[in-house]
């Protein structure tokens, strides 16, 4: 009986140390994307969730949701990070399909997915190595609710993809504050990030994509910034639009970040001119 | 005249070999009294912070201070001369991680932040100071 509160006494000294891990500086851990990575919003970022650096643990969870008054859009989902070198993610997305779903009588209101994430530093510092910091990352995605999407054209419910992106902080790069660039590939086939399914019956290959974002960072805890994510167009049924947004970040301290935004999504599953407002809510560890 | 005309010249040909020193960040942090300011309250930060306090134990304090203000007046274009040892020899044997180095980053942006630095002024000194990490870690 004397070994479980002495395990718990360890196990409490272990997460003591976990929550101690904060060797990296304010705002480097980024906020969440809607896909799990450590990053902005619609894009991921090289680094890695929490703040932890070598040797250190890292760890992050949050909340987002897209609203732009025809449909919503929740996420949540948490990451770990390791060694400032390799995160695993977890997010599960749910996208409410409102009007869309009530104008045509569909058989679902709403798609879900989940998505497992693995990044790894491949080489690089966000700050101080001569090489901006460059990481190789995996997302494989299982959508939920297929029927509407196999109805519409998509070829798979599950399926993975890649992105390689790199990310610098240029200290007083955009008039003495410090500026923020990221720059990505991705190679991917999901329709509308996977909640319209794989593939479609207009194109079922992959296709290399471009994102990339760029911020300017008022002071530590302040960011201000705008991203692009280039999408597919596998879809014959309705038109899949690049995304864009103009996003604000907040970083308190190194357990809170909060990031509001304007994202324009073009057209989602033929309703066009889909803008609305993104709020993201973080807390790492 | 042409005497005027040729010192002139003789100026203008000895400011393009040799143009003034740009000391406008030593002027923004206030110069030696500012950096004696930023660099004891960093000292004092350093103090209070358990993650790297360890790593000032048994060193002569006031002369840290003092070879801390020379680097940072030479780096921000202040007329000063550095003194002290370099910097991989001053921090050899300490094992310093990534995360020291960046603790003390905190400790200094809080003093300059404290002694109300333009945030513009503090990321010129630690873009000056940033290429010095690969010298001070893991040493």
């Amino acid at each position: 009986m004397t070994y479980l509160p002495r395990c718990i006494v360890l196990l409490l000294g272990l997460l003591a140390n976990l929550a101690c891990a904060d060797g990296r500086l304010l705002a480097t851990g980024g906020a969440s994307s809607i896909e799990g990575a450590a990053g902005g919003g619609i894009t991921p970022w090289a680094v890695l969730s929490g703040y932890g650096e070598r040797g250190e643990w890292g760890a992050d969870v949050f909340a987002t949701r897209v609203e732009t008054g025809d449909y919503r859009l929740d996420v949540a989902g948490v990451g770990v990070a390791f060694d400032n070198r390799v995160e695993l993610s977890y997010a599960r997305q749910r996208f409410d399909l409102g009007n869309l779903a009530r104008g045509l009588n569909l058989p679902e209101n709403s798609l879900s997915q989940d998505i497992f994430g693995l990044k790894v530093r491949l080489f690089g510092d966000l700050i101080y190595d001569q090489l901006p910091q460059v990481s190789l990352g995996i997302q494989h995605k299982r959508q939920k609710d297929f029927l509407i999407p196999s109805l519409v054209g998509a070829q798979r419910s599950e399926d993975t993809e890649g992105y390689l992106t790199a990310s610098r902080l240029i200290l007083g790069g955009a008039f003495g504050y410090n500026l923020l660039l990221n720059g990505g590939i991705r190679y991917s086939r999901a329709n509308e990030l996977g909640l319209l399914g794989f593939g479609g019956d207009r194109r079922d290959r992959h296709s290399v994509l471009k994102e990339g974002s760029v911020a300017v960072l008022f002071n530590p805890r302040w960011a201000l910034g705008v991203e692009y994510r280039e999408k597919p167009d596998n879809l014959s049924f309705a038109g899949e639009s690049d995304w864009a947004d103009l996003f604000l970040g907040y970083f308190p301290n190194k357990n809170l970040a909060v990031v509001l935004a304007y994202a324009r999504l073009g057209e989602i599953a033929t309703l066009d001119h889909q803008d609305g407002v993104y709020l993201s809510v973080q807390g790492s560890f | 005249m042409r005497s005027v005309l040729l010192a002139m010249v003789l100026t203008l040909a000895a400011c393009a070999q040799q143009p003034p020193k740009n000391d406008s960040l030593y002027r923004e942090l206030g110069e030696q009294a500012g950096i004696t300011r930023i660099v004891e309250g960093m000292l004092l930060n350093i103090a209070a912070d358990p993650r790297i306090v360890r790593h000032f134990e048994n060193i002569d304090i006031e002369r840290l201070r003092d070879k801390l203000v020379e680097q940072i007046c030479v780096e921000a274009g202040g007329p000063c001369t550095y003194t002290g040892d370099s910097m991989e020899e001053s921090h050899k044997g300490q094992n310093l991680t990534p995360s020291d180095f960046n603790a003390l980053v905190e400790n200094l942006q809080e003093a300059m932040s404290a002694q109300n630095v333009p945030m513009p002024a503090q990321n010129r000194l630690l873009a000056r100071l940033a290429p010095m990490r690969a010298q001070v870690i893991d040493r």
